[in-house]
């Protein structure tokens, strides 16, 4: 019900939305909460385990019960807080948790089976047989006990995330907030002000006290003006981490209709250098029997709704308190014209005098109404009582909102005079509380810590400040007596979201449970989307109580981030597609693609997979095309993928020499060798070619997929063993683009495109050529086991004569061969890749141990040669060939023939496969052990995944031209 | 998390690498015993409390870091480029 | 005259603008990196006619490492002083300039990027997203170096960082 003249809605902006699909109507400002009260929807939700009807309870992020569903365009936001969801044109939400509908729930049948369904019930009924874990208790679970669903698709709204940066990250605006940042900010400080709610605040727009708006206007008007502060709205802090990093995550379009490129959320990492939590405190519950109608809210909620919102919860209102705080309420509520039925306190010794009538030593220990309160009942200092009442407003006092203090894992201590537990300096470093969050409830109090904290942390931060005047605001005192749980024979709800009660706790105590870790697993409590802000406190007090220790002593338990509930798509902003895995594209890559030729991923990298011919069906067929083309005319490979490391100095030798485990230095200028690069384990970390450039310059080459480890590994090297050589590398894997030109007619090729003829140009050799005008660096290298060449240019060239080498490639019968091919023939020549050398493997397991020198010191050498990694018992490499044509597939295990398939008898495994058509077989790399020594013999090669089983013959790794004739030709 | 690289300042935790401990820069002379080579490779304390071990300024510089910082706070205590100590020459 | 044509990393594209912020291919033009050898950091300083400070610019010299620059033109002979290597072609060059700037890169970038923090001739060896970069402030924006293979990512993610900020004003 709305009532005139209250409330900081604009009536003159109208909002129609749907709930359950029916169109309502409330106005700009209002939160879904707040429209469904105006349009008297009571009635919002089902609880999570019992289906009870459930309402309003909170005017904030911490609400329990009034979780909705949100359906936006593609999206449905499950679980959304309807405290928080802002109306906007368009909206469409719906009550979940229920079938077939909210008001008429099937599955409402779980209440009367409550006293089954008890603290540890799944623990207990779910046990056996253990078969039906998985297939039938888990989805029965899963489909009875949930909250809301999810779209199954997958979610393609965007999101966003960002950094931010100041000097002092105030969290809450209410009057400790406001306050700490108006300090800050005349201090000259970089001050951001983070606020979870749409508007600045925090409690003063909800008290209508002696400060009231006009004050937090005019602080507001202050802050906005000065640049060196950011206000940063609809924004929670979510979580405290190292180095004063601070989560946050920001409502950007939630409370809009969806627009193009407008992120629905925005994952903040605030950096400060200090900050002040000023998160103010939270309305304790109280737990009496059938508590949870619709139509039981927070008296602080109430004070929200009417003064924040214009809207009145109820006709005729009733208010159960055991403080002085709550009486606020339903005095604001007379003064609007609502009616007020009683005030049924608590504490025997509270005032009476108020405009309604007070009960004292009161308790309501059961209500009525089935979707929403109708009556209450209990007993008070003149007995028993039942009241007509269709709003029951609770307060059992505050509990500081402590939690982002103790996102590092420290404790708060517990305020025996307040009832609560509060922060404590260096929970965080660098983090002040401040206010209600540090438990000083008055408004007063809370404007004076602020600007305290305030002057703290800019003095922390080597800046002074002083502290403002501050404004008159109401100091009255905090008086409370604890009332956690009113003794009952019924339900009393602590946690409402997870249906915990009172009597769950207590069993969990009586069945052992006593510690607040076992009881929470053991109950679920706080285990819910609200994470037990409603709850935690009372719910460890009712422990307390049931086990005979004290609140302190028995202690919380851990808060943990986040604060509020993060969608994965907000976490993840910038991770989808390219901002997960850049994509990093060849200058060959549209020539490539213009033939057809579809793309592979190489870590990063888009490679070419084959280039199709008309009428090939199949990579296979175009494959096998490209392979015998390279083996009897010439074809064209983008190679410039390799790492390519150019290495300069006078110590660039010596470095080589020990990176390497073989020797460079002897290597003369304008010739190529290959090297072998082990990890200091000893274990092979990557291998290339290394052309000695000039006297003291050298360029390596990388595998593609090590590139980025192998400069980590030689910055390492350089930085933490011989900073003071005279040598220094840098990456040029971009600066040139290269291509393989290979097979007997690539000489032919390159004298027809060359400035210059490479008549005598033998193996293993490098030089600088010119290439129509442009320099070039040619090596004399072979992949394939042809006669090789690989040319590289500035990139910028690189498309231009890769086009070129394509196009006289053709004119000789060749052309260019991708990815597929490149394998093939690598397998066929025994030349190995990461598929080989995967980080388990020594260079005596492939047959390099001769390339360990043993005249000079290498990293890795010492590991390399300690027992174990060389001798028989290793896995070394090998060739297989199957004896009759039958694939084989790469990952299958090796076993001796008559031994029985089964891990102990396991002979090794397979690395790389292929068909090769040239030698009209398929082909396969392995570890074997022992392998070297069983050339000839016959294993049984079986792959489960592949269902086969074959019988293969072991050989050399190297199938083709073994004496390298081809290559030297 | 935060690091400080020497070179760069002050800098969010996804531009490093961490690599593990600083055992890795006391490389043993050739022909060491192979208990010192264990001793580098493997044998770590793993203290709770103060640490120090490498970290490189990846996504950065390229320089390698020598951080010392406490396990149970998480405070980093000092960080120092490894390229700058005594001693570091093979 | 070389007869291949060359190509920038995002020839032909056209340039992109957003709530009064372009984003465009720059281009650098030669781009030498100079590496001091051990000790010889006096006498490079002294060829090159001084050195920057760390994460900062010093006229055609852009700190890029530990006693290391990028030489924007041409190099003195520094043989037997510095590793010497042309980096021409390897970087792209994207230049973002106008008033959403620092906001769009500090969704991309973990720094600091207001005028106030990250002035005019500060650089940053830094990771937009997942990909190194070399950021450069200028008069009125930012100079991005980026690996050349990696250009229309990096051109991707910015522009998409800049559609939400524009999207965000629109929507009030």
């Amino acid at each position: 019900m709305r009532i005139a003249a209250k409330g900081l809605i604009d009536r003159t902006k109208p909002v129609t939305f749907t709930f359950d699909g029916k169109s309502y109507s409330g106005f700009r400002g209002d939160t879904l909460a707040s429209a469904l009260m105006a349009n008297g929807v009571r009635l919002v939700g089902r609880s999570f385990k019992y289906h009870r009807p459930r309402g309003i309870l909170t005017a904030g992020p911490e609400e329990p019960n009034a979780m909705v569903e949100v359906l936006d365009g593609a999206s449905q936001s499950p679980n959304t807080r309807a405290t928080v969801q802002e109306i906007y044109d368009g909206l469409a939400a719906q009550s979940q948790n229920r079938w077939p509908s909210l008001r008429y729930d099937l599955l409402s049948v779980n209440d009367l089976a409550a006293p089954f369904l008890s603290a540890g019930f799944y623990y207990k009924t779910f046990m056996w047989p253990r078969a039906f874990w998985e297939g039938i208790y888990e989805p029965l679970i899963r489909r009875a006990a949930g909250l809301g669903r999810l779209k199954p698709q997958n979610e393609t709204a965007s999101y966003e995330k960002a950094f931010a940066f100041c000097d002092l990250l105030v969290i809450g605006s209410g009057p400790a907030g406001l306050m700490a940042a108006l300090t800050a900010a005349r201090a000259g400080a970089d001050v951001i002000l983070a606020e979870q709610d749409s508007v600045m605040g925090g409690r003063l727009l909800s008290d209508d006290g002696t400060l009231g708006m006009p004050w937090v206007d005019a602080t507001l008007a202050e802050l906005r003006a000065l640049p060196n502060v950011r206000l940063m709205a609809r924004t929670t802090v979510v979580g405290a981490y190292d180095q004063g990093t601070y989560a946050a995550l920001e409502r950007v379009g939630l409370h809009l209709p969806a627009a193009p490129h407008l992120p629905r959320e925005c994952f903040w990492r605030i950096v400060a250098g200090q900050s002040i939590l000023a998160t103010g405190a939270l309305e304790r519950p109280i737990a009496f029997d059938n508590n949870d109608r619709p139509g039981i809210m927070l008296a602080s909620a109430a004070l929200t709704y009417l003064n924040r919102f214009g809207v009145v919860p109820g006709q005729k209102v009733t208010l159960f308190a055991n403080n002085d705080h709550a009486r606020q309420a339903v005095r604001q509520l007379m003064a609007a014209g609502v009616q007020v039925a009683a005030i049924l306190d608590s504490r025997a010794d509270a005032s009476t005098v108020e405009d309604c009538p007070v009960y004292l030593s009161a308790a309501v220990t059961d209500t009525q109404g089935r979707h929403g309160l109708t009556e209450i009942s209990g007993t008070h200092a003149d007995g028993a009582f039942k009241i007509d009442t269709d709003c029951l407003l609770m307060s059992g006092g505050w509990n500081p909102l402590v939690n982002i203090a103790c996102h590092q894992n420290a404790r708060p201590i517990w305020r025996e005079d307040i009832a609560a537990f509060v922060p404590h300096s260096g929970m965080v470093p660098g983090l002040t509380a401040a206010g209600a969050a540090n438990g000083a409830f008055s408004t007063h109090a809370a404007l004076r810590e602020g600007a305290d904290a305030a002057v703290a942390a800019l003095t922390d931060l080597g800046r002074t400040a002083t502290a403002p005047d501050l404004p008159q605001a109401e100091d009255a005192p905090y008086r409370l007596q604890p009332l956690w749980a009113v003794p009952g024979k019924g339900r009393a709800w602590l946690d409402f979201a997870n249906d915990v009660t009172v009597k769950d706790v207590k069993l969990a105590a009586q069945e052992g449970y006593t510690s607040v870790e076992h009881m929470k697993r053991y109950t679920t409590q706080g285990m819910a989307p609200d994470q037990g802000k409603n709850s935690n406190v009372s719910a460890l007090a009712v422990l307390a109580d049931a086990t005979g220790r004290g609140i302190a002593e028995t202690g919380t338990t851990t808060f943990r981030a986040p604060f509020t509930p993060v969608s994965i798509g907000a976490m993840g902003a910038g991770g989808q597609g390219a901002g997960f895995a850049p994509q990093r594209y060849m200058t060959s890559d549209q020539a490539s693609r213009d033939r057809g030729a579809p793309m592979i991923e190489a870590g990063l990298w888009y490679r070419p997979s084959y280039f199709p011919k008309p009428g090939e069906t199949t990579w296979r067929q175009s494959c096998d095309r490209e392979v015998l083309m390279v083996r009897s005319a010439v074809g064209v490979a983008d190679v410039s993928t390799l790492g390519k490391i150019d290495i300069q100095g006078p110590d660039a030798a010596r470095f080589l020499d020990f990176v390497y485990t073989n020797t460079f230095s002897t290597l003369p200028v304008g010739r190529v060798r290959y090297g072998l690069m082990l990890r200091e384990d000893g274990f092979v970390l990557d291998d290339g070619t290394t052309a000695r450039l000039g006297d003291t310059h050298y360029l390596m080459t990388t595998t593609t997929a090590a590139a980025g480890q192998v400069m980590r590994h030689l910055d390492f090297v350089h930085q933490a063993y011989c900073a003071d050589w005279q040598v220094r590398f840098i990456s040029v894997t971009e600066s040139w683009a290269q291509f393989a030109v290979a097979g007997p007619m690539a000489k032919m090729l390159l004298n027809a495109l060359l400035d210059q003829r490479i008549d005598d140009f033998p193996f293993m050799t490098y030089g600088e050529v010119s290439v129509e005008g442009v320099k070039a660096r040619l090596f004399r290298i072979s992949f394939s086991g042809e006669e090789g060449y690989e040319i590289a240019v500035p990139t910028a060239y690189g498309e231009a004569l890769f086009r070129d080498l394509l196009a006289k490639a053709e004119t000789l019968g060749g052309g260019a061969y991708g990815m597929e091919a490149l394998n093939v023939m690598r397998i066929e020549k025994g030349f190995i890749t990461h598929a080989e050398i995967h980080g388990r493997i020594t260079a005596f397991d492939i047959g390099m141990a001769k390339m360990v020198a043993s005249k000079k010191d290498c990293i890795g050498k010492a590991a390399s040669q300690r027992p174990g990694l060389m001798g028989p018992d290793r896995e070394q490499l090998v060739g297989l060939r199957p004896v009759t044509k039958t694939e084989i597939g790469a990952g299958a295990h090796l076993f001796n023939l008559g031994d029985k398939v089964e891990r102990v008898n396991d002979q090794g495994y397979v690395t790389s496969v292929c068909w090769s058509p040239t030698m009209e077989s398929y082909l396969g790399l392995a570890f074997l052990k022992d392998g070297r020594a069983r050339h000839g013999q016959r294993v049984r090669l079986v792959d489960h995944m592949r269902k086969t089983d074959v019988l293969c013959e072991v050989t050399d790794p190297v199938f083709l031209d073994p004496e390298g004739a081809k290559l030297r030709a | 998390m935060r690091l400080t690289c020497p070179l760069c300042g002050t800098r969010d935790r996804r531009e490093f690498y961490y690599s593990g401990s600083e055992d890795y820069l006391n490389r043993p002379a050739e022909g060491a015993p192979i208990e010192a080579w264990d001793d580098m490779l493997h044998l770590r304390t793993n203290p709770a409390g103060v640490t120090k071990d490498l970290w490189y300024h990846e996504t950065g510089c390229g320089s390698w870091l020598l951080v010392t910082r406490n396990t149970v706070t998480h405070a980093v205590l000092a960080t120092e480029l490894v390229a700058a100590r005594k001693g570091g020459a093979a | 005259m070389p007869n291949l044509i060359a190509k920038s990393a995002l020839f032909a594209r056209t340039p992109l603008t957003l709530s009064g912020t372009t984003l465009a291919e720059a281009q650098v033009g030669q781009t030498t990196s100079v590496a001091a050898f051990a000790g010889k950091l006096p006498e490079v300083t002294a060829a090159l006619g001084g050195f920057p400070a760390p994460n900062t610019v010093l006229g055609n010299l852009i700190w890029t490492g530990p006693e290391q620059v990028f030489v924007l033109g041409q190099t003195p002979d520094l043989t037997g002083l510095a590793a010497v290597t042309d980096q021409s072609g390897g970087w792209a060059a994207l230049r973002l300039s106008g008033p959403m700037a620092a906001d769009t890169l500090m969704r991309l970038y973990p720094l600091d990027l207001r005028a106030s923090h990250f002035p005019k001739n500060t650089c940053a060896r830094a990771p937009l997203g997942h990909m190194q970069s070399i950021l450069i402030a200028e008069e009125a924006g930012f100079l991005i170096l980026i690996f050349r293979s990696m250009a229309r990512t990096a051109w991707h993610e910015i522009e998409t960082a800049l559609q939400a900020l524009t999207a965000r004003a629109a929507a009030i």
